[in-house]
């Protein structure tokens, strides 16, 4: 069985101008140990699908899917304290601003700590010993006096050792990494990924990397999922993706990664992703794709079968990327 | 934390002068002169006007006369009351702790309903009770303070008889004053009804003085939560599925109380300087009715070492709160 499934999933947020759908039929399936990277430019949804799932969403959300189950249980009509059950212990969440997202007023062996016994019901002495352990898994020299630390007096990439280390304190099946290495400096960034696919490795869990860095995907996951303004236009495993990409988005988002530019100035895609009064009425890509005719213009692009991609287009690209030795 | 403590202390030093000057030259510039205030409607003789001048040293210049107030200040001396021939320093502690009791009270009485009601109100954005509780505390902020204190007394005192119109305590008791605070001294006299007489007469003073803080303080901690609950940290916290009660109270709270915490310090440095009109309307015997009564009596010790004073209870508040925002959030704490 599917440790996590989606169906259809949206999200509409209620405005003062009007609703806006920020997260249009996105659909998951993950099984128990798998990577997944979901990729897509800010504004394409991609956190507040995995938001939705955590029930961290603001009030003004509204919440619509065909299917939401983890781990057996069904997220969509769940009461708010068995949601508390599952999430911080078997699903869990990491966020991108490592220094906002721990808290200035308690020390981080606190934070810690709290979740060990709120949902471990550990003593004391066990919730002392279980942190320094986790302290020593994440990489945190000098654990017992780190402990007592607050994250002010602790870099960036410390607190997000930190926060890696209170997300899996409870030994989730699913651990959801939204964007976990953007606030950070480049050299802490490659010691991040590395520590998650390490504990991903050591614990089984599955991963999901929320990220719209192109080469985190490469680096880390097993299969990706590209979003593009609420909706995933293709889904494939990693080295497929990257020979062949179906969906012309994908295949933009590749063509401006730094290393495969072939012309002295990198490949960008021109234009921003649509907002609330700007949504085109035919494919939602079509105006910024280069390859785009009318009738992409008018008419939203059906589904492709898996062997493209499940690309959302009407005219799915297969020819594999001309790559430089 | 001494290192801090010292430093604090000595900003004292030029705000202790800034408080003397400013008090020494504004009384001066009032109109109106002390000696021809005291003499009243008899009026003065020329040869007494000088002999008093004189004695008052008033014939000297400015210069010299506040040269010789600072000394008088630095030896621990205000100086005489005009009216009274008391030293202020007496006076004034004579007369502080009525204006204390009350001003705690008052706070006690804003910080125990506001606080909470604040944190309710930002809990519930946008519903009845938010709603509700934020067009009161208009009405409480812009409320007339002596029409309202006029209208409790109406209500409670005249129409109820539930309270007493003024005063601190029921003329039947009499004890003698120990630590100056009329509850704590009627629960040490002894006298079977005292405390009761005097909490009653405390009711009505503590709610009108307390209602412009209360709204103050509800408005302010709604606010400053509803700041911190969208914080990061207030998600991380609920992802790690923690109930909602601990959120709002261990990790929404204590983040929020450093703005609460401001406004509450510098409420209560203005309780501090005397509630006149309050004061005034129980007959409530502080030190903001006797620096009323001072300025028109052209008393320039009282005016003077009354501010003073009361400058220096405003800077120890302050300094408080000052410690108070470190031991509430680690990130200000001083090294």
């Amino acid at each position: 069985m599917a440790l996590l499934e989606v169906r259809n999933l949206s999200v509409d947020f209620a405005t003062t101008s009007g609703t806006f759908r920020a997260v249009d039929g996105f659909d998951l399936t993950l099984e128990p140990g798998d990577i997944t990277a979901v990729v897509g430019e800010s504004g394409s949804g991609k956190s507040v699908a995995f938001l939705a799932m955590m029930g961290l969403l603001p009030w003004t959300a509204t919440i619509t899917s065909d299917v939401m189950t983890f781990d057996g249980s069904d997220l969509r009509g769940i009461t708010p304290k068995q949601r508390r059950r599952i999430i911080g212990k078997d699903m869990s969440m990491i966020f991108q601003e490592p220094m906002t997202s721990l808290n200035p007023c308690y020390t981080v062996g606190f934070q810690i700590k709290e979740a060990l016994r709120i949902h471990l019901g550990m003593d004391r002495n066990a919730r002392q010993a279980r942190a320094v352990e986790l302290f020593e898994q994440v990489g945190i020299p000098a654990p017992e006096t780190r402990l007592s630390a607050f994250p002010h007096q602790m870099s960036g990439g410390m607190n997000q050792r930190v926060m890696i280390a209170m997300a899996i304190a409870c030994k989730p099946k699913l651990l959801i990494a939204d964007e976990p290495t953007t606030a950070l400096d480049v050299t802490i960034q490659a010691q991040i990924l590395e520590l998650l696919t390490s504990l991903q490795e050591e614990t089984g869990m599955a991963l999901v990397l929320i990220t719209h860095d192109m080469g985190v995907v490469a680096e880390t996951a097993d299969r990706v999922s590209v979003q593009y303004a609420g909706q995933k236009v293709e889904q494939q495993a990693v080295v497929p993706l990257f020979n062949t990409p179906h969906h012309p988005y994908t295949a933009a988002l590749l063509a401006a990664l730094p290393e495969r530019a072939t012309t002295k100035h990198l490949p960008t895609i021109p234009g921003v992703v649509p907002g609330q009064f700007d949504r085109p009425k035919g494919c939602l890509f079509s105006p910024r794709c280069a390859m785009a005719t009318d009738l992409c213009r008018t008419t939203p692009p059906p589904v492709a079968g898996p062997e493209l991609g499940v690309a959302r287009c009407h005219y799915p690209i297969n020819v594999p990327v001309e790559q430089d030795a | 934390m001494l290192k801090f403590l010292l430093s604090r202390l000595l900003t004292f030093v030029p705000t202790f002068i800034g408080v003397t000057l400013i008090s020494f030259s504004f009384i001066r510039l009032l109109p109106g002169d002390p000696i021809i205030v005291m003499a009243g409607e008899r009026g003065v003789s020329a040869e007494r006007y000088a002999e008093l001048q004189a004695q008052f040293g008033f014939d000297r210049p400015l210069v010299i006369q506040y040269w010789d107030y600072m000394t008088g200040v630095l030896r621990g001396d205000l100086g005489t009351s005009f009216v009274t021939k008391k030293p202020v320093f007496e006076e004034f502690f004579a007369l502080f702790p009525a204006t204390l009791e009350l001003s705690i009270c008052a706070m006690i009485f804003a910080v125990v309903l506001g606080l909470p009601a604040g944190i309710i109100a930002a809990i519930n954005r946008g519903k009845l009770f938010d709603r509700a509780l934020m067009s009161t505390a208009l009405v409480g902020y812009s409320m007339p303070i002596f029409w309202w204190a006029l209208l409790m007394i109406i209500v409670f005192s005249g129409w109820l008889g539930w309270t007493p119109v003024s005063g601190r305590i029921s003329l039947l008791f009499y004890f003698d004053d120990v630590t100056g605070f009329m509850l704590i001294d009627s629960l040490l006299s002894g006298q079977a009804g005292a405390f009761r007489s005097a909490a009653v007469h405390l009711i009505l003073p503590t709610i009108v003085l307390g209602t412009i803080p209360l709204a103050v303080i509800a408005r302010q901690t709604r606010s400053a939560m509803l700041e911190v609950l969208s914080e990061d940290y207030i998600r991380t916290a609920r992802a790690k599925g923690l109930p909602p009660n601990r959120v709002t109270f261990i990790h929404a709270l204590r983040n929020a109380l450093i703005p609460v915490v401001t406004v509450v310090g510098l409420l209560v440095g203005t309780l501090l300087g005397g509630a006149i009109l309050t004061e005034s309307i129980f007959s409530w015997p502080g030190i903001g009715k006797w620096m009323l009564d001072s300025i028109y009596r052209r008393d320039y010790p009282v005016v003077q070492g009354g501010l003073l004073l009361i400058a220096v209870m405003v800077m120890i508040v302050n300094l408080t709160v000052d410690v108070l925002y470190g031991l509430i959030n680690p990130k200000i704490r001083k090294a």
